[in-house]
Formats: structure tokens, sequence, C-alpha cells
């Protein structure tokens, strides 16, 4: 693929930045001036998919667009083709609902208005920091990044001030400062090797060795305890419980994908070729799957399911790993289209699934599994969008989860890797067995039940439009993951 | 109307009408039926459209690609317009008597919204132009199905909905396991194209039978074929009308489509006589057609008795594709059709008789045709043609299965045939003898159950009525099974155009 010039075209240049720092800047408006409805801010912030949506659209027709930003004596590079284009609309679109559920969240739950104003600059600062991850291209632009987002996201966990938030909050801020270190100190062996820290010059330039392993294993596992994959999951459920709603939607469906992200770039630069390791991952994954499924089968509060099934799910996303390395480029394209397609599917899916979960709780007023014993009658929106939500995390058709699936089988049996196909079945058993837990729930008819707490009706239709989005894009698949194709592809 | 066009107006109008029944209020009575029944005429408007239009050499196709290599393909061919027309004809009946059914009970608007979801997922199933279309489909019946088969909300209707789930959900996984190894040995397979998986090479044989036999494993749980049948009596807790749908329409009918789609479209039926298939289904049809109506002689309510005689006779449509020969398809498509008649009449009668007089139990039943003469009549009409007295449809379908069976010479099928059939005769003659020839409560002896007298008719008309039609529909399409557009007619210019081995 072509690159579009060597100095970037001005136009997209600027309109790019622009759309990375906006979000910053409309939190701190949004700080001083709390959004009092939802209608204004979907206006407001509608036109930042719709920029990004042109950029994919000039970089589908010439290419990719890179640049390099020089701070004095720093070099900081960024890029901009299908795949981190795509991941910016995501991004996005999930900014756009979180913060407009946030509006009418706030007026459900009653808060002081000036106790939930810290969460606007959080937000928007969190979708900066997501969107620079998405498109730098040097270590130190995605270390300032990965630190901005993990600050952001702790001090939005710790926002509702209750002590289990604080508690949880704390140990998050613990994992994640460990994780910082890990990459720290890969950062710096790898500075020591090669002397550089953009990723392409580092690609060129790193050769296979001791260090470069070791430098690898320690990003990798500052990474993986900040994407939560097992068996460094432990941080991940308690913050759930006690977070906001539209905090856990963006926080499940994002930043703990921003991590993976971030491994998958550097994996596939430095150490393409690690077949062993790489099986090491997806067995990671495999073991999240199946834990994670367990975990959400077994949790007794609805919250608790929805979170436990993040962890589940991410490890279909480790699966990419295993196929990636060593295989053909058949099997390699397929897996690479899967991966991302089903983190862009969890992260709809999982968004939509939160805010249905919050809307089931706050509604019903209780958050324990058998409490919602004939909310099918009382609350058929939520359950509904709960219910959409879960086809695309179960992996049924016409979900993006269903396509997902299809390429991810198809890449693991065309390679003969069959250990995948047993860890993608598992997954899908135990996600349904968790899902029709709390569906079956509702469906009990000879239930008492209260009243039902009135919720502002955009809080269920964003939620429902992020189920239908998540289920639509499984049959519409074919133009992102032709973007994808054509660009991003290591 | 293009082609296109006219196909997803077929599915879209019950997609939109599933969609505005769940954005109507509960209360909204008048407009739900309103909207229930347009949609259900306008969408048999529009198949007899497509019928017509085939049979003056049209084609109606649709499709656009999902992922590399691989589409989303609608497309009316001779076989899959025959199915969707029974499951439109038979939703319109079954439409009617689930407006009566429910009347003044909770969730109608729930149940109706999924109702709908369901016949759109049974005419994509019959639309669909390849395996991944179909597996859309397929998969999403499943879900559809769920919240119809868990109605009543009570302990058991529960426990039998994640029983339906564990059989469907897991055949559904190893479906698509199966067809995406399938894709992988050879491609994005459209039916029809029979070349693709016979020009393979021989050494990949072995690798098509496995296939081969994954695939029917996936379908067979639908289909109810034993041993995979379990979900299916356990299924009976839901409410009359989705029982019909369950057993004539939708499910075991996406099963056994499915079989049919596999042998006669993806392998080719030659192909599959090659590699000795047919001889392995003609086996496991076999053994379920007994299994089916021995275990229906032994249950003493009526619509287990009736769910274990669907399990038995889905499997004589698995025979007839097995018999390798023109005259055993024939069969097998038309009895696709005749069951579906047939079936749900009986079903149909069962929820009149639990309603009106309370009667779950067979022995119930005495003298019953004298409070309801209709609906025993309708009772008897359907059991017939299960046992095969001609002129009801099921005559036809065991008459073509048996000279099928020896066309493809294999005459110990005739002896399963009438041991079936003696088997039928069992489980359904004593009924009919209750039904009419003992005393009951009208007669003076004993009283019914639990008696509500629903209408001014025997039962409520809305009740009554789709039961009084399915019947005649079974014994007109059998008086005039030659007669143009006829099941029978239909099943077998499918095959001579099509599909003649």
């Amino acid at each position: 693929m072509s690159v579009l010039s060597a100095v970037p075209l001005a136009a997209e240049t600027a309109v790019l930045w622009v759309a990375l720092l906006i979000p910053s800047l409309l939190g701190l408006l949004a700080w001083r001036f709390p959004p009092q409805r939802m209608r204004p801010l979907l206006l407001v912030i509608t036109p930042l998919p719709l920029a990004t949506f042109w950029l994919l659209h000039r970089v589908a027709m010439g290419g990719e667009l890179e640049g390099v930003w020089s701070l004095g004596e720093l070099l900081l590079y960024w890029r901009l083709d299908g795949l981190r284009g795509l991941l910016l609309l995501l991004t996005q679109l999930l900014l756009l609902a979180s913060a407009t559920y946030a509006v009418g969240h706030r007026r459900a739950i009653a808060v002081a208005e000036r106790t939930f104003a810290g969460f606007w600059p959080l937000l928007g600062g969190l979708a900066t920091a997501l969107g620079i991850i998405w498109v730098a291209a040097d270590l130190l632009t995605l270390y300032v990044a990965l630190e901005l987002m993990g600050l952001c996201a702790v001090g939005m966990m710790l926002l509702p001030g209750k002590q289990a938030a604080l508690v949880a909050g704390m140990r998050y801020l613990l994992y994640a400062l460990v994780g910082s270190l890990a990459w720290l100190l890969g950062v710096a062996l790898l500075l020591g090797v090669s002397g550089r820290l953009d990723l392409s010059g580092l690609a060129a330039t790193t050769q296979p060795g001791t260090v470069t392993s070791i430098a690898m294993a320690l990003l990798a596992a500052g990474l993986l305890l900040k994407a939560a994959i097992f068996p460094l999951h432990g941080w991940l459920a308690p913050v759930h419980a006690s977070a906001w709603t539209p905090v856990s939607a963006l926080h499940g469906a994002l930043v703990v994908k921003a991590s993976f992200f971030i491994l998958m770039q550097l994996w596939q630069r430095l150490v393409p070729e690690a077949v062993a390791a790489a099986w090491l991952l997806g067995l990671l994954g495999s073991m999240a799957v199946v834990w994670g499924g367990l975990q959400a089968w077994r949790a007794q509060a609805l919250k608790q399911v929805v979170a436990w099934s993040t962890v589940g799910q991410l490890g279909y996303l480790m699966l990419a790993f295993p196929l990636l390395a060593g295989t053909s480029a058949a099997v390699a394209t397929l897996a690479w289209q899967a991966t991302w397609l089903q983190l862009a599917a969890h992260a709809m899916a999982k968004a939509a699934m939160f805010m249905a979960a919050g809307n089931l709780v706050l509604a019903a007023g209780e958050g324990r599994l058998t409490d919602l014993a004939g909310t099918s009658r009382q609350l058929p929106f939520p359950l509904m969008t709960f219910g959409i939500a879960a086809v695309t995390l179960m992996g049924l058709p016409p979900s993006a989860g269903f396509t997902a699936k299809w390429l991810l089988l198809q890449a693991a049996i065309l390679a003969g890797q069959w250990l995948w196909v047993a860890v993608l079945v598992a997954g899908t058993l135990l996600s349904a067995a968790y899902v029709f837990r709390v569906l079956r729930c509702a469906f009990v008819e000879d239930a008492t039940r209260q009243e039902v707490q009135p919720l502002p009706a955009g809080m269920n239709l964003i939620a429902l439009l992020l189920a239908l989005a998540a289920l639509g894009l499984g049959l519409g698949a074919d133009w992102p993951l032709a973007l994808i194709r054509a660009g991003g592809m290591p | 109307m293009s082609g296109g066009v006219l196909l997803l107006a077929t599915l879209c109008t019950s997609l939109f009408t599933a969609l505005l029944i769940f954005l109507l209020p509960e209360r909204a009575f008048r407009a739900r039926t309103g909207l229930n029944l347009g949609a259900a005429l306008v969408k048999l408007t529009l198949v007899a459209w497509m019928v017509w239009g085939l049979s003056r050499g049209h084609a109606y196709a649709l499709e656009f690609p999902v992922l590399e290599g691989l589409a989303f393909v609608l497309r009316a061919d001779a076989l899959g317009i025959m199915f969707a027309g029974l499951s439109s004809l038979l939703w319109l009946f079954t439409t009617i008597y689930a407006i009566g059914y429910l009347e003044d009970s909770p969730n109608r608007k729930r149940f109706f919204g999924f109702f709908s979801l369901c016949v759109a997922s049974t005419l994509g199933i019959s639309l669909a132009g390849n395996l991944f279309t179909f597996l859309i489909f397929y998969e999403l019946l499943t879900l559809s199905t769920y919240p119809l088969v868990v109605h009543r909300g009570t302990a058991k209707a529960l426990a039998a909905g994640g029983v339906y789930l564990r059989f469907t959900l897991t055949a559904g996984l190893v479906l698509m396991i199966g067809m995406i190894a399938l894709h992988v040995l050879a491609g994005d397979i459209r039916f029809g194209e029979r070349e693709i998986l016979a020009g393979l090479d021989l050494d990949r044989r072995p690798l098509l039978v496995g296939l081969f036999w994954v695939l029917i494993a996936g379908f067979g749980v639908k289909a109810a074929l034993v041993p995979l049948h379990g979900w299916l009596p356990r299924a009976m807790v839901a409410p009359a009308p989705v029982s019909a749908l369950l057993h004539a329409v939708a499910v075991v009918k996406a099963g056994a489509f499915g079989i049919v789609r596999l042998v006669y479209d993806v392998y080719g039926i030659e192909l599959s006589a090659e590699l000795g298939l047919l001889a392995g289904l003609v086996a496991v049809a076999s053994v379920t057609i007994l299994y089916g109506s021995l275990r229906a002689l032994a249950q003493q309510e009526l619509k287990p008795r009736l769910a274990y005689s669907t399990v038995s006779q889905v499997a004589y449509i698995v025979l007839g594709i097995g018999l390798f020969g023109p005259l055993g398809t024939i069969a097998a498509f038309s009895h696709l059709l005749h069951q579906g008649l047939m079936k749900v009449t009986l079903f149909f009668c069962a929820g009149n008789y639990a309603e009106e007089l309370g009667i779950h139990r067979i022995d119930d039943l005495d003298g019953a045709g004298r409070r309801m003469p209709l609906t025993s009549l309708a009772f008897t009409v359907g059991a017939l043609g299960m046992i095969g007295l001609p002129p009801v449809v099921g005559f036809f379908s065991k008459w073509y299965l048996g000279t099928g069976a020896i066309q493809a010479g294999m005459p110990w099928v005739i002896a399963v045939l009438v041991a079936s059939s003696l088997l039928n005769a069992a489980y359904f003659l004593p009924i009919l003898g209750r039904l009419w020839f003992l005393p009951g409560p009208d007669h003076g002896v004993g009283e019914w159950p639990e008696e509500r007298r629903l209408g001014r008719l025997e039962t409520h008309a809305w009740l009554l009525v789709p039961a009084v039609a399915t019947a005649l529909f079974s014994l007109v399409a059998g008086l005039l099974a030659g007669m143009p557009f006829s099941p029978l007619e239909w099943a077998t210019r499918v095959v001579n155009t099509e599909y003649l081995p």
C-alpha cells in the first residue's frame, strides 16, 4: 500500500489531531458547565465520528497516513491506516454513547451535579488517550498515552466515593502501576539494544536474541496485566461492581483492549516468529475463556456476570497470537480479521450489555440475578437489549461475534490447530450458559414484584442502538474487513 | 418487481411485524391482531407470487459479500419455495389459532413478537442459498423459539427450555464447525453446485464422509432423529400453538429440510450414494420411525403421544431421501408438506380439547366426539392420514415410500413401513374409538376435567376454524393430489426438473 506522500496531507493531519484532542477540551468545558440533557451532547460529539469517517474514506482511497512530530530532540511517530482508523471510529462512537448515557445516568442515580462533574474531564482525557494509542507509532507516545488512559480510568472508578469503590480503585491503580513498571523496564532494554523507539525502526533494527526476548516478556507482562488477561485479571471484576455504568461500559469495551492492541503491535514487529511464546499466550487466552465463563456462570450479581464475561471474551483475542505466528498467509489473514472484528463486536456488545444491566438494576432497584424474576414483563426494553447484546457475546448469528467466530474457526481449522476449536466451543457453550441463566431468571412468572423506577427513555435507546450495531456488523462486515485487509496487516 | 426485492420483501414482512409488535404496547390487542393477520396474508401472497413466477421460469436471487469468499445468499428455488409455501400457509392458521388460544393471557406482546421472528427465520431457512445463510437463520430460529418454549414461565417450562437450548445450541455449534470445515475444503458452495464436492480428489472422500455425519448430527437434533430427539417431548409444556409450530412447521422441519439440502444440493444424491451415506440414513430413519412409534404407544397423555409420533413421522422424510430414487425423493419432499398439514391439525385439536374441556390425558377423551364433533372430525382426518389411509395425504407419502423402497432394491424397508403403520394404528385408533364410540360426560357418564364454554360453537371460533381448515387441506390435497400446485404435484415437479438422480 502506497503512502500518500512523505509529508502527509495537511488537511488530513489537522483533522486527525483535532479529532483526537477535541474530547479533552469538551471534557474540560463540561466540567465547568455540566451538560443537563442528552440531545445537545449528541449534537456536539457527532461531528467527531463523521470526521473520522472522512479520514477513513481518504485512507481507503490513498493508502496510509503517517508522520513525525518533533518536539525539540524528541521525535513522535504516528500513523493512520484502515485498522487504526476503524478503532478510532469505534472509540468515538462509544464515547458518544457513554457520554450521552451518563447524562441520563446522573439523573437516575440522583448524584449531586458537582460530584458527577469530575466525570467529564476524565472521560475526555480517556477518549484522547485511547485515540492517541491507536495512532501512536513509537513507544514513548504509547507510554504517555497508556499512563494517561490508566489514570483517567482509575479516577473514574474512584468517583462514586464509596468504600468498595475506593478499595477496588486503589487495587486497580496498584496493578496498573506494576504493569507500567514492567513496561518501562522493557522499553529501557529495547532502547539500550537498538537506540530508537519508533515501531518501524525497532522492527528493522532489533535482532532476535536474549535481550529482545526479555524485553518483550516484560512488555507483554505489563500489558497483560493492564489488559486483565488470565491469570492477571484479578482486579477487573471488583472495579466493575461499584463503578458507574457509563464508566464500566467504556472500560470493559475499550480500555482493556488498548493494552491488547499495543501488545499485538509490538509482537508483530519484534517477535513475529516466536511460536512457543505465542502458543503460551494462546493457552493463557484459553484458560481465560474457560475461567471467565465459569466465574460468570457462578456470579450472583448481574454486573458481576457482565464483568466476568469480559475476562472470558478477552481470551478469544489472545488466540490470535498462535494463529499468526508461523502460519500460512491465508491463516494469518483470517485470524487477523477475526481478531479485530471480535474486538469491535465485543466492544459494542459489552458496552450495550453494561448499560442494559445497569438499567435493569437501576429500574428494579436490585442487583442480584434472583431479583430479576418477572422483569421480562415489567422491563422488556432493557431485557431485550441485554438479550441482543448477548447474541453477539455468544457468537450467534447474525451478529459480528458470529462472523468473527466463523473467521477464527476457519483459521484454526485451516491451520490444523484443533485445540482452539475446542476452546471456542467451550467458550460459546459457557457464554450461552451464563447468558441464559440471566434470561431464565427474567422469564420466571410466579414472583411478586415491587414497582419499577422509570428511567429516561434515552438510556434504554442508546443501549439498544449499540446492541443493534454489534448485531448489524455481523452481516455488514465486508466494508471494515476490506479496510483491515488493505492496511494494517503486519 | 425485480427478483431480489421480492425476496427481501417476503423476509421483511415478518421481520418488520416482529419489530412493530415489540414497539406496540401490551394492551394494543386489536392493532396487534390486525398486524399479525395482515402480515401473514401479505406473506402468503408474496410467496404465492413467487411460486407462480418460478413456474413461469422467473428467477429470484439476492446476494452480498460478508467475508472474503463468502456471501450472504437468498435464492428462491423450487424446493425452497415449497417449504416457504408450507410455512406461510400454516403460519396463517397458527396465527389465527394463537390469537384465540392466548386471549386474555399475559405477555402476548412478547409471544407474538418472537412468533413473528420465528416465521422470519423459517422463511430465511427456506430461501437460503448456501450453508452460511442457512446457518444464520437456523440459529436465529433457535433463539426466537426459546422465549416461546418458556412462555408460561413455570419451573417445568423453564427446565424444558434449558434442555431445548442445550440440545439445539450444541447442535448449532457442531453444524457450524462442520460447515466451516467444508468451506475450508471446498469454498463457498451454493445450493445446487453439486459438482464441487463430486469433483474433489478421491483421497478427500473419507473426510467428506466424516463431515457428512458431523453435519447430519447437527441437523439431526432439530429433526429429532433418535438418539438426538430428547428435547422434543419435553418441549411439550409450551402452549399448543407453539407445539404446533415446533412440530409441524418450524423446528423439526428446519432440521429435515437441512438434511434435504445437504444431500441433494451440497453433496448431490449421486455422490451421497457413491459414498455409501444413504444406507446409513435409511438405517437411522428406520430406527427412529420404529422407536418413535413405540414410545408414542407408551404415552398416556395426548400431547406427548403426538410428540413421539412427530419423532417417527419426520424420519419418513429422511427415509425417503435415503432411498436414492425418484419415487423415494418424491415421498420425502411431499411428506415434508403432508406431515406439516396433518400434524398441525392434530396439535390444534389437542389444544382445543385442553382449552375447552381441560383434557390432557387420553383416557379422559371418552365421548368427546359428541361434545366437540368438528374438532373430533378434524382429529380423525389427521389421525387417519398419519396411519396412511386414503384419501388423506398421508397415504401418498407411504405409497411413494413403499414403491420407492422397491425401486431402490430395499424391500426390507416395506417391513419397517408396515410395522410403523401398524404402530400408528395402534396408538391412534384407540383415541378415535374413545372419541366416537365410548360413552362420556355428554352421554351422562362422568364429567369433563375442566369444562369452559368458550364460544357459541363447540369452542372458541378462532380455535375451531384453523383446526377444521388444516384438516380440510389435508383431505383436499389428497383428493386432488394430481392437480397442479398440489403438494404432491409440486414435489414431483421439483424432482423431475432438478433432482432426478
